[in-house]
């Protein structure tokens, strides 16, 4: 059984139908990546399994069970979350508050200060800032907080949403880099990217969105070989 | 010696302001809407403590806390959360509605006549020629230890965390798990706990109440918590403080005094056309 299973959604937005019935589904301990140009609905996708947008038609499973309509919240306390796009750190909370938001389900304080201790050990630069306002840090390490902010609540399944986008070529790096290394750590990865060759890089599978809809998908490998995706996504 | 005497009762009418200006500014951070019948909870209020202050002064106090705390809540409940989503002027005017109701539902039961409600006869402090009401002393050392202790809660505790969150972005606040419809059903509680507190301190101040006891005062709280920037907390105590003591020295000047209330919504007018924001407010953060 799939971790999560995406059938057959339909996304309107008024008469514009955004998503026209995809699906798809992420195994346990991967890394799948749904790459695309601007407005393809891979936004529209992730917001949907999140429960932000409530699909006209189809079914999400996670573990088996059916998300449609449980409330955002109830969804991340079953272990499925995000990280949005434009990172949307609290900017009135220092660094540590941050995180700690993260933790905001957890109960057992000494997990949490350990937890604390390991994302500080994976992102040194928010130990050093911990005091620090999260409005004021550069955007590498505003997307180092929220994906750190995002891993403090042990997520099944984490979703990351552009996570590349605005950042310097040597942070992009870092940012795969570590994506790559939540993923070995037990962490499984659903990753929506328009920087498709990195993306592709890291991933076990891929999918191709296009206005809408799912129109191709293979290994990470295959895609990044596939002649339509080097033209469309990868500049030949 | 006389103006300090006139700074002091500012104060102290500043902090009832403020505590009223918190549940505006709260609720207008956190659920993004200007909860009108704010004030007359306020009225609520001291109607509660009208109506058990025959048993014991602190039970009519309890009382009162516990019923606009209740009130507050059952509003939420009933009269916003099916509107969430709707547009603002929809809320605005459920609100403004839900107001006259209050007010309505005061007048069927105690009738539209004042009713006085002398909750203790606390007596005045003489410093030799000075004289400064007990009320007064007590009301600025309540008003400061409620918003120091608000301030408090919502720095360090995790309600309180949770509160700036969803106030910030309700979006990520649900990526924590956070359920906003309980932080925003915490906000009213909060909001109404303390106009249930600000009605005790106006009727320590002048002993009497009509189903429109909350109208102006409420009116005056909004005008300061957008003075200090509403959605700010800090923003609605400075607000609520500085049109006390405005309120204050303008009342001192005979040749002004009756001008009292023009004077007050002209200053929040010049603030607003130098600083649109208000004082602590800050600029909408852009999306990047």
């Amino acid at each position: 059984m799939a971790l999560l299973e995406v059938k057959n959604i339909e996304v309107y937005y008024g008469v514009i139908n955004a998503l026209k019935g995809i699906s798809f589904e992420v195994n346990e301990g991967e890394i799948v990546t749904l790459i695309g140009a601007n407005g393809a609905g891979k936004t529209t996708t992730m917001n949907s399994i999140m429960g932000f947008i409530h699909p006209k038609a189809g079914e999400i499973l996670f573990e088996g069970k059916n998300i449609v309509g449980t409330p955002t919240h109830k969804i991340m306390r079953g272990g499925l979350t995000q990280v949005p796009e434009g990172r949307r750190v609290f900017a009135e909370l220092n660094v540590y508050e941050n995180l700690m938001m993260g933790a905001y389900t957890s109960k057992d304080r000494s997990s949490v200060k350990k937890d604390l201790d390991n994302i500080y050990s994976l992102f040194p630069r928010l130990e050093e800032r911990k005091n620090q306002m999260a409005g004021m840090l550069s955007g590498g390490e505003q997307q180092m907080l929220a994906m750190g902010r995002a891993m403090m609540s042990h997520p099944k399944l984490l979703m990351l949403d552009e996570p590349s986008m605005g950042l310097a070529p040597i942070l992009v790096s870092q940012v795969f880099d570590m994506i790559k290394h939540l993923n070995e750590t037990g962490t499984t990865i659903l990753l929506v990217e328009q920087n498709a060759e990195k993306a592709l890089a890291i991933a076990d599978r891929a999918y191709v969105m296009e206005t809408g809809a799912i129109t191709l998908s293979g290994t990470g490998a295959e895609l990044a070989a596939s002649e339509k995706v080097r033209e469309a996504y990868l500049g030949g | 010696m006389e103006l300090l005497i006139t700074f002091v009762n500012g104060l102290s009418l500043g902090g009832i302001y403020a505590m009223i200006a918190l549940g505006y500014t709260m609720v207008y951070g956190i659920a993004k809407m200007l909860n009108f019948a704010h004030g007359d909870v306020i009225m609520v209020g001291g109607y509660m403590i009208l109506l058990f202050l025959p048993i014991n002064p602190i039970v009519a106090i309890i009382a009162a806390i516990i019923f606009c705390t209740v009130v507050g809540i059952v509003i939420e409940k009933v009269a916003y959360k099916p509107l969430r989503g709707a547009s603002p002027l929809a809320v605005l005017i459920t609100a403004i509605g839900v107001s006259y109701l209050l007010q309505s539902v005061a007048q069927i039961a105690f009738g539209s006549a004042s009713r006085f409600v002398v909750i203790a006869n606390l007596g005045t402090l003489k410093i030799g020629s000075l004289a400064i009401g007990y009320s007064t002393i007590i009301t600025l050392i309540c008003s400061m230890i409620v918003m120091i202790g608000l301030n408090l809660f919502v720095k360090f505790s995790k309600t309180g965390r949770a509160m700036i969150a969803v106030s910030e972005d309700k979006g990520a606040a649900q990526l924590m798990g956070i359920n906003v419809n309980n932080i925003i059903m915490i906000t009213f509680a909060i909001g109404s706990a303390l106009a249930a507190l600000a009605s005790l301190f106006f009727l320590l101040k002048a002993p009497s109440i009509t189903p429109t006891f909350g109208a102006l005062p409420g009116i005056k709280a909004f005008t300061a918590a957008v003075i200090g920037g509403i959605g700010s907390i800090p923003g609605a105590m400075v607000g609520g403080l500085l049109l006390g003591v405005i309120e204050c020295f303008a009342q001192s000047v005979p040749a002004i005094a009756p001008y009292t209330d023009a004077i007050e919504f002209s200053i929040l007018i010049i603030i607003l056309l130098v600083k649109p924001t208000g004082l602590l407010g800050k600029k909408r953060r852009e999306k990047v």
